[in-house]
């Protein structure tokens, strides 16, 4: 029952999004070269560049982060405790464990299966994903911190904080008016 | 205040490897293994997103950008800026990058909130790809059926707290 789902990393260095968004950073680059000279293109380019470069330690730490905590962090215990609480504390504890784990969907997911497994309700799975998207620390210092800059993240974090209890409520009251029944296990 | 979250970063760093190490030399390298190869292959992917979105910023029609997701252009707006994110592609740089470029063109905080919400918690292409294979369908769907709302109400509680 408490078997630990390990999640199988897909290592692709280069995908699908990846391409797109590279094609439309090529299509932007050779825009800005032809319409504003080489001159506003290389100033463009440098502070980019210094943009990266302030990122790297930053997403090397958050890689590291994600690594241990998926080693260290037992993952049986959270779900058992997610999968046990119930009522609005239930909601609680569940974001309260989709704050605090680090990861991409590849690390995510699985343990939010694993929750159903345990017990736990779709309001609970649901308030757990919501809150790791909205309010995840790691998520938010490694990528969205060296776009946004500091004083937006933390308002936009601040003011997302009740929205995973809030979708775990709805949830709940959709599968009471019985919008899609119960949940697959 | 970027100094002091690399330090704080490098600080959980330190701790969560010197745990590892207490259990064990192999629980130490591996975590540090699988951490190193996963920033390697995020690498290009960042390099992208982040090269592209001062690209993307400068090109984007400013004009357009302010009166169709500007501060000014209300729950319309909102309404655009939430259609925009379900439908940008996944990953972890994508939505980030052009929510950056919009702001800096001219969109309003409550319209790009709105989009990141969006993005983050219904891109079409990520729950189809990643979602679905790892969750029950059912659940999946109920997830993005309740989360339909959350960009207006994000975008609707930044309005009303006001970007300091």
């Amino acid at each position: 029952m408490a078997e630990t789902v390990t999640p199988t990393r897909r290592r692709r260095a280069f995908d699908v999004s990846t391409a797109v968004i590279a094609g439309a950073a090529f299509a932007a680059a050779a825009a800005v070269y032809l319409r504003d000279g080489q001159e506003h293109f290389l100033a463009i380019f440098g502070s980019d560049l210094a943009l990266f470069g302030e990122m790297l330690p930053k997403v090397l730490a958050g890689c590291l982060i994600g690594a241990f905590v998926t080693m260290i962090l037992p993952r049986e215990l959270v779900a058992r405790w997610v999968g046990h609480e119930s009522g609005f504390s239930g909601l609680l504890v569940a974001a309260f464990f989709g704050f605090l784990l680090p990861g991409g969907p590849i690390t995510i997911y699985p343990v939010a299966g694993a929750f159903l497994v345990m017990g736990a309700d779709a309001g609970a799975v649901v308030a757990f994903i919501t809150a790791w998207t909205l309010c995840g620390y790691t998520r938010a210092l490694v990528w969205e911190l060296p776009f946004f800059g500091p004083h937006f993240v933390i308002w936009r974090i601040v003011e997302a904080i009740p929205l995973p209890l809030i979708a775990g409520l709805l949830a709940r009251l959709a599968l009471r008016a019985g919008v899609t029944g119960k949940p697959g296990r | 205040m970027l100094l002091a979250v690399n330090i704080l970063l490098w600080l959980v760093v330190a701790v969560l490897a010197f745990v590892a190490a207490l259990r064990g030399r192999v629980l130490f390298t591996d975590g540090m293994r699988d951490g190193i190869l996963e920033f390697l292959c995020l690498l290009p992917r960042i390099g992208a997103g982040v090269i592209g979105s001062g690209f993307i910023a400068e090109i984007l029609p400013k004009a357009a950008v302010a009166s169709w997701i500007g501060p000014g252009s209300g729950l319309i707006g909102v309404l655009i800026a939430t259609l925009g994110g379900a439908l940008t592609p996944g990953g972890p740089v994508v939505g980030f990058a052009i929510g950056a470029a919009a702001l800096k063109s001219g969109a309003g905080a409550p319209q790009v909130i709105a989009y990141s919400t969006a993005w983050a918690l219904y891109a079409i292409h990520r729950l189809v790809v990643w979602e679905v294979p790892m969750m029950p369908a059912r659940v999946v769907w109920l997830r993005a059926l309740v989360s339909l709302p959350l960009p207006f109400l994000a975008a609707g509680l930044a309005t009303a707290l006001a970007l300091p």
